[in-house]
């Protein structure tokens, strides 16, 4: 408890503090300006899109892994995990040298929002597909085939039988995936550019010497990882039963 | 489901494909900046004061980090699983606070507590101690984002061992550190493994937290990621040659971490 205060709790702590220090009406200030307001709009927007995407996306990668085979299977299983091994700056780089302004498809989608969205997919790819994969694998496909062999479409077997099973899984997935975009930082600093990031208008705030605004725009950032956290552990709870 | 071989083709290039644009064609593409002037100009990257220190610094945290989240992940997850302390729920749900926290947050954290004017900043400054814009600052950053994952991997494996073996060894007279090295730790070793893997690569690789607390100063406060941010902002083709050539050192040691983890997974699953 002590090493976990030190480390987090403390810091933490300080931050808020530094938020509230002038008073709870700079505090509001400090994150209604125009810079705060349009970097939280943004950040709050990608990472729901992103959270979407990996949702639907995750989702099928799992559902091919599981009940598909075909040669190379365990390899792409494997690079599934890329993206937690990989450090987040050489994924923003690999993103820049990819649609940066010398890229080889002639793309440019660096300094855009569409490259921030890239680079947030690639980080948050394992949530989904390693959060639903266990689920499926353990999930009996009997009830797949009893549905079929009654006359269900497959449209209707996934709504009706296999959804229903990973819906939650699908959800924690998702949600970790929209906490992870709500604070990346490492993966778009370099192509951000002018689109302006929550973490990246926190960091800009800190090399000019403006700790309270920083604090203050953290403090809002803080409390939606505390709602991630409190959705995750209520689900995990209805999980349990 | 009855999928028919078309749509199972589809499917699976659908999937094959994302992961290809999202996750190969990027890496393929840093390799060959790397080296498209040659093995030996990349090398001489590779080689540069600048870039050995970086690589060292970069071990060095990791070295220190690694071990103290290792110990304080077997005691926490002991403390989660077998404890009987209050408060435990409330640790349960704190310990992954490091996961959805933005590490730029961590760093403007840690700057407030142990920077100049901060909380106990004056304290070790006054002790000639100096802990923000100084490697300190960056094993505390370090230690920060990847403190949980030792934990939970640890805590459901502790789980599901039970307690009866402990308390056996207990009875037939095996002290604490017996019982814990002879009967405990065997069953949670990959669990414990696991998690090292995981947080050696989060140590490697963190960015945002150490970049606030770091005086980004070549040859003394740079780690590798560092190196890379640094080199890619420059201004120049040269310079992007070193983001380039440091990136690829950094691709090379997270595919042996992902090579660890898939063999430790494989691992794992048999044990089971």
């Amino acid at each position: 408890m002590l090493y976990l205060s030190i480390f987090v709790l403390i810091p933490l702590a300080a931050v808020v503090v530094k938020a509230f220090a002038q008073g709870p009406s700079t505090f509001f200030d400090a994150i209604t300006n125009s810079v705060a307001l349009n970097a939280l709009g943004v950040t709050l927007g990608a990472s729901l899109v992103v959270a979407a995407i990996s949702a639907v996306m995750g989702t099928l990668v799992a559902w091919v892994l599981v009940r598909d085979r075909f040669p190379g299977q365990r390899l792409v299983n494997a690079l599934i995990d890329l993206p937690f091994a990989l450090p987040t700056i050489v994924a923003g780089l690999t993103l820049v040298a990819l649609y940066g302004p010398d890229s080889p498809f002639g793309l440019s989608l660096a300094y855009t929002r569409a490259g921030v969205l890239l680079a947030l997919l690639f980080v948050t790819l394992p949530f989904v597909v390693r959060s639903v994969q266990p689920v499926l694998i353990d999930l009996n496909p009997e009830a797949e085939e009893c549905a079929a062999s009654l006359g269900a479409s497959n449209w209707t077997t996934f709504r009706r039988i296999v959804f229903p099973s990973i819906r939650q899984s699908i959800v924690s997935g998702a949600a970790l995936s929209f906490a992870r975009g709500v604070g990346e930082f490492g993966a778009i600093v370099l192509l951000a550019g002018k689109v302006q990031i929550a973490s990246i208008v926190i960091f800009a705030d800190i090399e000019s010497d403006a700790p309270q605004a920083a604090a203050s725009i953290s403090v809002v950032l803080l409390l939606i990882s505390l709602i991630i956290l409190v959705l995750l552990r209520v689900l995990g709870n209805r999980h349990a039963h | 489901m009855r999928i028919s071989t078309p749509a199972k083709l589809s499917l699976r290039t659908v999937v094959v494909g994302y992961l290809a644009v999202l996750l190969l064609v990027p890496l393929g593409l840093v390799f060959y900046r790397t080296f498209q002037h040659g093995f030996g100009v990349a090398w001489g990257w590779m080689t540069t004061p600048a870039a050995i220190s970086a690589l060292s610094l970069t071990l060095v945290i990791a070295a220190i980090a690694v071990p103290l989240n290792t110990i304080f992940g077997i005691i926490c997850a002991h403390v989660l699983v077998r404890g009987r302390v209050r408060g435990r729920a409330i640790l349960d749900a704190l310990i992954d606070l490091p996961f959805v926290v933005s590490p730029i947050i961590v760093g403007l954290a840690l700057i407030l507590v142990y920077g100049e004017g901060g909380w106990f900043g004056n304290w070790f400054l006054a002790h000639g101690i100096r802990i923000i814009y100084a490697p300190a600052g960056m094993v505390i950053a370090t230690v920060f984002v990847s403190l949980p994952f030792v934990v939970r991997e640890v805590a459901p494996v502790l789980r599901e061992a039970g307690e009866e073996q402990e308390e056996a060894a207990a009875t037939l007279g095996a002290s604490w550190w017996q019982t814990f090295r002879r009967v405990t730790m065997p069953s949670i070793r990959w669990g414990v493994a696991y998690g090292v893997v995981l947080t050696s690569a989060r140590a490697l690789g963190e960015i945002g937290a150490v970049l606030v607390v770091s005086s980004n100063v070549a040859g003394s406060t740079l780690t590798l990621p560092l190196l890379v941010y640094q080199r890619d902002s420059q201004i120049g083709p040269e310079a992007v040659s070193g983001a380039y050539a440091a990136a690829t050192e950094l691709i090379v040691i997270s595919l042996a971490v992902l090579l660890v983890m898939t063999l430790l997974g494989q691992r794992r699953e048999q044990v089971r």
